[in-house]
């Protein structure tokens, strides 16, 4: 493929290593965003309906914070960190240097076609490697906006956007990479890694999977504010095609007609009266997606479970935001990842039962508690597995610089964010110096009792016993006569 | 052959649903029990890689059972430290919230282990995954069958049996455990096998360490103390299991000036080791079986390197043993300049100035380990920015493996993920983000319907700007 061969002389020529151009990158991507709002507003808009606080506030914004955090600590980053030595090494001194890993491949995906590719770019760019982004083709107007403008940016010899769909991605995928950095899906994932397996190359895999909300019982006040936070962990963010959207919630029986009656009035309140007047919510990124989600909506079971919504228009990709009340669990709806506008309800006898419910299926990306229970918060930390878990609250884990995001088992693995960008993106590797100065002749052979009692002590950091078995035998000490 | 994988998979995935290895207790109990394994049957150890390699007591003393109890006692000691959650600090964007890193077991986890240092290559990384609360299946190498069947044998008796499981065998066995979905793999071993692995565990999407070798180059400049360093190689090359080691010299350069007497240095400091007929030390390993000797000999019959012997040369097919071989001035596009050699023919490459050897390296695959011997500070430098390996030691050789501060592992052909200490631990677990949040504080500007002063408001947060979010609020 065309210009790879050039990204990775640039990566030899040493350029990228260096703390200025990694900066310089960092801010021009910054430049980038603050010059490009508009345009990429627009893209958005075209692509995926998305309004311009949600686009500034999921992508924009969120990019922008992160180039921010970075510019700001990346020589911390870079520098190596000092390594803890027994004395028994001594005299030597043992570091950990982050190096960049080389030629790195992102692969966006459509949803956050802005900082699903340009987040894990910090990172690659702060590591200090040249990068191939492939942004998804199923939002043209970003992916083709990506191409356009980036390049009068960033460093085109050390950076590129390529563009195109399956056939490029795998051709792309032929070539012998250093990291491949993947958003999207476990079927996509699984083709990738098998196609990194050929070249051994390190993969990280952002995939998702059906996300659990928690809902235990509150006062009414702190109930607004949760079930606020629900409707926007659902609906807010791509209209529920997001990796950490809320996939359903689980509720106890007697608190679901509430809950029910609740986010009603969010809805409307939020997205508008009806279908006609639905508002600030994108729409459905393709035909092919929307045949997807309908068909959730077609199971008998299921449709017999819509408490609210259920209004579709084909035309303009719009599904209206849509609750289920107890919709089948072995339909398709409570098996897939849904990724898109409908809101399944589960009722439970007791809120405890959540765990096991919980449990009994593939590891999510994100479980979301909204409780003050203490002992019912140390249940779900310790007893079910998953990605991240948040407490009270939806969809801000991404924004902390501080935790990792990535998943685990089927929601991916390898994890991004802050300076676990930068670690994805380089290889830890340490380096011990030593002196020629006191050479401990037990280590080399030719092997003998004296040698032995040594090396015993010394493993046992037993500095006394070593320095007896040292003045005792000292004889021994020189390799002329110990044999 | 492969009987009952798939139920001993079973039992296992449901002795970690009952959550039992989980517990501090559990863990330490596992822990303690390979250390008492690794002390009480010192000999049978011994014996087993005796059998196996040939290993000289001390080499096995050191590398293997040393090794073995130190990472354990390690892991012992720290590891209700390890496993705390991590307080994180959380931005003014998600404020009130608090933010932690809970590090969590995987689940099942396969380790495939290999047979140059057949009892800790198995059991260091078994110390991880049990540190980390993990249920394990070990698959020892079949190539070192004494040790594999030690293995099993002492972790049937010692340790948890429902949780622990050592599983022997061949490649029908692997390609059975293969299929099974782990929650992690870990493998020790050759490049070729780690691609197999890695395509097996696609399917499942299970992450993967691949702890492979490649050839360690040794750069070795002019004006050193060089009998220390002509040791310090030996040591890291013939004294360590006959070359059979993954951090191990595989091949040196030096200036071409400088070949001659770093030759003489080292055949002295060989004869001061292993005697005149080093074949009849009883302190050099043997090769391990008749496959590796051809593979190892056929690189010496290369008619573009069996001119240049310069010391040793000798074999001795019945008994497996090569002795020390040094051969000057290898043309790169022979044999054994493009494969690890893994055995005890040691490759000098010349230069005319020794910064060239930057080139020699970086024009093959990611090495596993560098070495650098020089008092030149800037050579230093220069060589650590510029050569990629797995780990560098400087005027020292392999001494980067036994450090328990360091984490240890490839990168691009020498594999990918890293261990040893704490990094065992962390290669064994998930890292849980948690963040909490209150009900207090809640910002109207996250929620539609949307207007302009909620733009200007997040732009305000996400800059970390409280004048401006002031500002957004106040509406001005």
């Amino acid at each position: 493929m065309e210009g790879l061969e050039g990204l990775r002389r640039t990566f030899r020529s040493g350029r990228t290593r260096g703390v200025d151009w990694r900066k310089a990158q960092l801010l021009a991507l910054v430049k980038y965003l603050a010059e490009n709002e508009a345009q990429i507003l627009e893209a958005l808009e075209q692509d995926l309906g998305k309004h311009p606080v949600e686009a500034y506030r999921d992508e924009i914004g969120l990019v922008k914070k992160s180039a921010e955090h970075s510019l700001l600590n990346i020589k911390k980053w870079m520098a190596p960190k000092k390594a803890q030595l027994p004395l028994l090494l001594f005299p030597s001194r043992a570091e950990v240097l982050p190096e960049p890993l080389g030629t790195v491949l992102i692969i966006g995906s459509w949803n956050f076609p802005f900082s699903l590719t340009l987040d894990p770019l910090i990172g690659a760019i702060s590591a200090g490697n040249t990068v191939v982004i492939k942004p998804s083709e199923l939002a043209p107007a970003c992916s083709s906006l990506l191409c356009r403008t980036i390049p009068c940016y960033l460093d085109s010899e050390a950076i590129k956007i390529i563009e195109g769909g399956s056939d490029v991605a795998e051709q792309l995928l032929q070539h012998p990479w250093d990291k491949i950095f993947f958003t999207g899906s476990p079927r996509v994932g699984r083709t990738i890694m098998s196609a990194a397996a050929k070249h051994l190359t390190p993969v990280t895999l952002e995939l998702g999977g059906k996300c659990p909300v928690i809902l235990d019982s509150f006062s009414d006040s702190d109930f607004k504010v949760a079930v606020k936070r629900i409707a926007s962990g659902k609906w807010g963010s791509c209209a529920g095609q997001a990796c950490i959207g809320i996939d359903y919630v689980l509720v106890q029986q007697k608190f679901a007609s509430l809950l029910v009656e609740s986010l009603k009035s969010c809805i409307k309140r939020f997205y508008g009266e009806n279908m006609e007047k639905l508002q600030n919510i994108c729409r459905i990124v393709n035909n092919q997606h929307f045949d997807r989600i309908c068909k959730f909506l077609e199971e008998p079971g299921v449709a017999a479970s819509i408490v609210y919504g259920g209004s579709i228009n084909r035309e303009k990709l719009m599904i209206e935001p849509t609750i289920l009340l107890d919709p089948p669990l072995d339909s398709q709806i409570m098996t897939e990842e849904i990724f898109g506008p409908l809101l399944p309800i589960i009722t439970l006898d007791n809120i405890e039962e959540s765990i096991d419910f919980i449990n009994a299926r593939p590891k999510p990306l994100t479980i979301y508690g909204f409780t003050k229970n203490g002992k019912l918060k140390e249940q779900i930390l310790q007893e079910t597995s998953s990605g991240s878990v948040v407490f009270n609250d939806s969809l801000i884990q991404f924004i902390c610089d501080g935790l990792p995001f990535g998943g685990v088992g089927p929601s991916g693995f390898g994890r991004y964010h802050g300076k676990y960008s930068f670690d994805t993106f380089s290889h830890e590797k340490p380096v011990m110096h030593r002196t020629f100065f006191l050479e401990l002749e037990p280590r080399h052979p030719p092997w003998n009792e004296f040698k032995m009692d040594f090396i015993r002590l010394a493993y046992k950091f037993d500095y006394v016993g070593l320095l007896l078995l040292l003045l005792g035998l000292r004889r021994m000490f020189t390799p002329n006569r110990s044999r | 052959m492969a009987v009952g994988v798939e139920e001993v998979v079973k039992e296992l995935r449901s002795t970690y649903t009952s959550g039992k290895t989980k517990t501090l207790e559990w863990r330490a109990s596992q822990l303690k029990a390979i250390i008492r394994i690794a002390t009480h049957h010192e000999n049978e150890i011994v014996e087993a890689l005796r059998s196996d390699l040939k290993k000289p007591e001390l080499e096995s003393f050191v590398h293997e059972i040393c090794a073995v109890l130190s990472a354990c006692k390690l892991a012992l000691k720290e590891l209700h430290r390890w496993m705390k959650p991590q307080k994180v600090k959380t931005s003014m964007t998600t404020f009130p919230a608090s933010g932690e890193i809970v590090p969590e077991p995987l689940g099942v986890v396969l380790v495939i282990s290999t047979w140059n240092y057949p009892f800790l290559l198995s059991l260091e990384p078994v110390i991880g995954a049990i540190a980390a609360g993990n249920v394990v299946v070990l698959k020892p190498s079949e190539v070192a069958p004494a040790t594999s069947s030690v293995l099993s044998k002492l972790l049937g008796e010692y340790m948890d049996t429902t949780a622990v499981k050592v599983i022997e065998g061949a490649v029908p066995e692997t390609t059975a455990l293969l299929e099974q979905k782990w929650d992690k793999i870990f493998y020790t071993g050759s490049g070729k096998v780690g691609r197999i692995i890695l395509a097996a565990a696609a399917k499942h999407l299970t992450p993967v360490v691949l702890e492979l070798g490649g050839k360690c180059p040794v750069v070795v400049d002019a004006n050193i103390n060089l009998k220390v360093a002509a040791r310090r190689i030996i040591s890291g090359k013939w004294g360590c299991n006959s070359g059979q080691t993954c951090v191990s010299p595989d091949y040196v350069i030096t200036t071409k000036e400088y070949a001659s007497k770093l030759v003489d240095v080292l055949s002295a400091e060989l004869e001061n080791f292993y005697g005149k007929d080093p074949l009849q030390s009883k302190d050099l390993s043997s090769i391990i079986n008749a496959h590796h000797f051809d593979r190892v000999t056929k690189l010496l019959d290369d008619e573009k390197v069996s001119g240049k012997i310069v010391f040793g040369g000798q074999q001795d097919k019945t008994n497996l043993k090569i002795a020390p071989t040094i051969i000057l001035d290898v043309p790169d596009d022979s044999l054994i300049m493009n494969e690890e050699i893994f055995g005890p023919l040691l490759p000098i490459v010349t230069v005319n100035k020794i910064k060239e050897s930057f080139d020699v390296i970086n024009a093959k695959g990611k090495p596993l380990a560098a070495y650098l011997f020089t008092n030149d500070q800037k050579l230093k430098a220069e060589f650590i920015g510029s050569v990629s390996a797995g780990g560098i030691t400087i005027n020292d050789v392999a001494l980067h493996f036994a450090e328990a501060g360091l984490p240890f592992g490839g990168v691009g052909e020498s594999g990918m993920g890293a261990y040893h200490g704490k990094f065992s631990f962390d290669t064994f677990s998930h890292k849980k983000a948690v963040l909490q949040r209150g009900f207090g504080g809640d910002v109207a500007a996250r929620y539609p319907p949307y207007a302009p002063w909620k733009l200007q408001f997040l732009k305000a947060l996400l800059r970390g700007s409280i004048l401006g979010v002031l500002r957004a609020l106040l509406g001005w």
